[in-house]
């Protein structure tokens, strides 16, 4: 068993609004996945249903091999009123297998008082009580919704070094979303792009990347490429083209230039392409076999 | 010991960066045959990068002969540079600091040196295939 997550044609409605549709993926373990998309894609849907707070309208979804049950051991608030000592003592109460040890590194190594209440914490400094409640749990997957969206620079840089220092000892799977790209670039090796409630592209960063050029040429038609590209967004001026490809081996030498992308254009390319009423919901998903 | 970083707009893959740093430092005298090399967790705690990243830079590093690991203990370096040591290179590095002189008096700016240095870098690798 070798994937983390598995969802096949996994969709939630909410009264008549589809928030998520047609969710084919299979996500192998030993990853940090960064799942990212618009406001409104779906994103927390989809993490929601993950940690089985949620249950789907349609299709099925497996994590970890098994059914999501609604254990919170994925989902860890912190509540205003309680001291950082409270919180965990409540979670060494709830979690049976609790690393106290563990967490009480992590706050002394954090310089955290463990009187002071939740609520009087840094943004900063809630983000890693959460994240620290979260590893003492020492889950095999840790599923985090938008973790860094509400902290500044300093803080996020923070989070995600402990974060990763955390998955570098522990060797555990992290999913994570994000609408920031250069820091799903620094820590995540698998990418979810998700847009319009579907996945528009899945796999590991590294293939991704690999597998997209840009074409700048004399304008032309879509269909004056070779056929083996597949064109993902088309851009002319009077004079020029701009073509996204998506290719398994490298484009044929011709009169173009052929480059790769960065993940940011790789990322908006996609969006773009969702969110344009003239172009179909086809999604392309999963690695090529 | 070395410190890694990593340029996000270099367009470089993450791993090829630190892949380049520790060649860089190799060339420069910094690390030399025996040294240590920070363990993955050491580099992913301080520069905030995916573990698997710091991995795959150091199994190419042993595919490329220049660091070796010792299970259990750490990743080391296997051999210095030291025939390509920049140090040993100073005639060279003499030539290249009258040729900057002249590109300037010439009018050339840095981002022109930059762009006909890795021009005419890629047509003479080119006509060494």
């Amino acid at each position: 068993m070798s994937a983390i997550l598995q969802a096949h044609a996994l969709g939630r409605r909410y009264g008549r609004r589809q928030a998520l549709a047609e969710t084919t993926l299979e996500i192998p373990r030993g990853h940090v996945v960064g799942l990212v998309g618009p406001n409104g894609a779906g994103k927390t849907t989809l993490l929601k249903i993950a940690c089985g707070m949620l249950a789907p309208s349609s299709g099925r979804i497996e994590v970890l091999g098994e059914q999501p049950t609604g254990d919170p051991a994925q989902d860890t608030p912190t509540y205003a009123g309680l001291s950082v000592r409270d919180h965990l003592k409540f979670g060494a109460k709830l979690n049976p297998r609790w690393d106290a040890a563990l967490a009480k590194a992590r706050i002394e190594q954090l310089g955290m008082d463990p009187k002071q209440k939740a609520g009087k914490l840094s943004g900063g400094q809630r983000a890693q009580l959460s994240l620290t409640i979260a590893l003492a749990k020492q889950p095999e997957l840790l599923i985090l919704d938008e973790p860094v969206a509400s902290l500044d620079p300093l803080a996020r840089r923070t989070f995600l070094r402990h974060l990763m220092e955390s998955v570098a000892e522990r060797h555990t799977s992290v999913i994570l979303s994000s609408h920031l790209v250069s820091d799903l670039e620094r820590v995540c090796d698998y990418l979810i792009v998700l847009v319009a409630s579907r996945v528009q592209l899945a796999g590991e960063t590294e293939n991704l990347l690999a597998q997209h050029y840009r074409i700048v040429c004399t304008r032309r038609a879509e269909t004056d490429l070779p056929h083996a590209l597949e064109v993902i967004a088309a851009e002319h001026t009077d004079r020029q083209s701009t073509f996204i490809v998506r290719s398994e081996t490298e484009p044929p030498a011709g009169d173009w230039s052929a480059e790769h992308l960065e993940l940011e254009d790789l990322v908006l390319t996609y969006m773009e392409r969702a969110l344009d009423p003239g172009h179909s919901t086809t999604s392309t998903t999963g690695e090529p076999r | 010991m070395i410190e890694f970083h990593l340029d996000a707009r270099s367009g470089i893959a993450p791993y090829l960066q630190i892949v380049g740093q520790v060649r860089n430092a190799l060339l420069l005298g910094l690390l030399v045959e025996g040294d240590k090399l920070p363990t993955v967790k050491e580099v992913v705690a301080r520069i905030a990068i995916n573990p698997n990243t710091v991995s795959k830079a150091y199994r190419e590093l042993e595919h490329l002969g220049l660091a070796a690991a010792k299970p259990g203990v750490g990743t080391f370096i296997a051999r210095s540079l030291g025939e390509a040591s920049l140090a040993e290179h100073g005639p060279l590095q003499d030539e290249l600091r009258a040729w900057l002189a002249k590109a300037r008096a010439a009018g050339l700016t840095r981002p022109g040196i930059e762009a006909m240095f890795q021009s005419t870098f890629r047509e003479s690798a080119e006509e060494e295939k």
